[in-house]
């Protein structure tokens, strides 16, 4: 049911793990739904992702989706970053099964929500950057 | 391959095999036809029947063969329902029902019937007390399932039958998974139908059957031919029926060995996997179970990322997660039990046969340890659960 891609970023997940001090730090996602994403980013001064880290808990889809987004990230801007869409890492890993394609959305949000704690960290405005949702189901709600 | 998913479907036995198979290329004749050929195969079906029913205490002529166990269930609910709804369009059944009922429920609540849906206690019992007080003068059917699929939990169905039939209303178990897996008797547990499945208990796929009381007056569910006595109709599956006869005949004869033997396994399984993975819980009760059902909660893991892994070692089980299913929601049975949604959706179901070894159970533990504790290692529920606990000293 999934593309080797995907069965390879679950098998061998890029960037599994904690940081410490990180410049910014997102979860989403919320247990009753199966899938809780949280990332870390390491952000130097002039605004280039230097590491990014993640901890899933979900299904193959839900880790394999952390960890294409966190090698995405990684060496961006922070503009470039939010250029990471769900489509971007759905692409990527060479496509879901239709039922875990809300997966990507979480890894995006991960991403904005991770990018949102560095912004109000140093009291910054990132354009075109919302507050993330607590509930991700909101945000597949407001899709439909 | 380590298979312990044989809740899902088992293995043909190389016997039963082996006496389906001249009525594929060889015997091929319709049981119905009249030349000697094809009629000498109604004797046949009718001595897969006789040990089909021996293994119930039914009669053979209350034996009707179908499809599988979900046509049964939805024979014997939706017949009932078009054959009694004068005398009422009450029906009565649980929470922890296999789709097969608990979706012909739902169909028949949009043709007019009501349905009352009894929960069951934290080890997956129905609760008695809950089912007595559901009855009402318009009740007409009383459906509880004898084990769950999921949890393996056993129901009271004597129990249930009893308090069915003295209020002179009609009781059908769905047998699926206890059929040739504990001792079972219709008259002794007050049965008036049953639902059956062959791959359930070593026989071939796409056959099973509806045990019915004699003195139940349903109608037919699939119109046609006058096979099966004018009640269910389509060619017999003679292939299929021997089959299932001859898993029957094998299950009659082996069970008192096999719940011995499983039992033992199962117990060994469940006392390695709670005393050497913590932060586990079994699911059903601890005792009265299926003999060869296993069924475990890991928090702070998903279910479907755990069956992957397994796989890749080798080992096929299976989960009430949600990603399993296609839905977001875990397991209709996990959550009747009581289990807050981000622990049902780290369930394992391991479900043995009489061929499963020691050895094999003692490889899976070990496995499940690794990948559990690989799994937690990225869960960030277990982060902050070991930092909480840090916290706490």
């Amino acid at each position: 049911m999934y593309s080797e891609k995907v069965m390879d970023h679950f098998n061998n997940p890029r960037n599994v793990g904690e940081m410490e001090n990180p410049s910014g730090v997102g979860t989403v996602g919320n247990a009753k739904c199966g899938d809780i994403m949280r990332m870390y980013l390491d952000i130097d001064e002039n605004g280039i992702i230097k590491e990014a880290k993640f901890k899933t808990f979900g299904c193959g889809a839900a880790v394999a989706t952390s960890s294409m987004a966190t090698e995405l990230v990684k060496g961006k801007t922070v503009q470039e970053a939010l250029q990471v869409t769900n489509k971007a890492v759905c692409e990527a890993l060479d496509g879901l099964p239709p039922v875990k394609v809300h997966c990507s959305l979480l890894a995006e949000e991960a991403i904005h929500a991770a990018l949102w704690d560095y912004a109000e960290k140093n009291g910054i405005k990132i354009e075109g950057l919302k507050k993330p949702v607590n509930d991700i189901e909101e945000r597949i709600e407001e899709e439909e | 391959m380590i298979y312990l998913d044989n809740a899902a479907t088992t293995r043909v036995l190389d016997e039963v095999y082996e006496e389906m198979k001249p009525y594929f290329c060889e015997s091929y004749g319709n049981p119905s036809a009249i030349y000697s050929f094809a009629s000498k195969n109604m004797t046949v079906v009718d001595k897969a029947r006789e040990k089909v029913a021996k293994v119930i205490g039914a009669q053979p002529n209350e034996i009707y063969f179908t499809a599988g166990g979900s046509e049964s269930d939805n024979w014997a609910l939706k017949a009932t329902a078009e054959k009694y709804a004068e005398k009422g369009k009450h029906i009565i059944t649980t929470t922890i029902e296999h789709h097969a009922i608990l979706h012909t429920c739902q169909y028949l609540e949009k043709q007019g019937f009501e349905v009352t849906y009894v929960g069951v206690d934290e080890n997956g019992v129905v609760k008695l007390d809950e089912l007595k007080k559901a009855i009402r003068p318009d009740t007409i059917l009383i459906s509880v399932m004898t084990a769950n699929n999921e949890i393996g939990t056993i129901e009271p169905i004597k129990e249930i039958g009893e308090l069915a039939h003295e209020h002179g209303i009609l009781f059908h178990t769905d047998a699926v998974q206890a059929y040739g897996h504990i001792p079972l008797n219709v008259d002794e547990m007050n049965i008036d139908m049953l639902s059956a499945s062959g791959h359930k208990f070593h026989g071939p796929k796409g056959i099973g059957f509806l045990y019915i009381r004699k003195t139940v007056k349903i109608g037919s569910f699939i119109h046609g031919g006058a096979q099966e006595r004018s009640r269910r109709a389509g060619t017999l599956n003679t292939p299929g029926i021997v089959g299932i006869g001859a898993a029957a005949a094998y299950a009659q004869k082996t069970l008192e060995e096999n719940v011995k033997k499983e039992t033992e396994l199962r117990d060994y399984l469940i006392d390695r996997v709670l005393a050497e993975i913590p932060y586990t819980r079994l699911n059903g009760h601890r005792t009265n179970r299926l003999p060869g059902n296993a069924n475990f909660c890991f928090r702070f893991i998903e279910g479907e990322s755990l069956l992957i892994l397994l796989d890749q070692k080798g080992i096929c089980g299976s989960s009430g997660s949600a990603c399993t299913s296609g839905s977001l929601d875990p397991s209709h049975v996990l959550l009747a039990i009581g289990l807050p949604h981000e622990i049902a959706h780290g369930s394992l179901r391991l479900t043995l046969s009489e061929e499963t070894t020691k050895e094999q159970i003692d490889e899976v533990v070990e496995n499940l340890k690794t990948i559990v504790a690989r799994l937690r290692s990225m869960s960030p529920l277990y982060e902050d659960f070991v930092k909480e606990q840090e916290r706490r000293g």
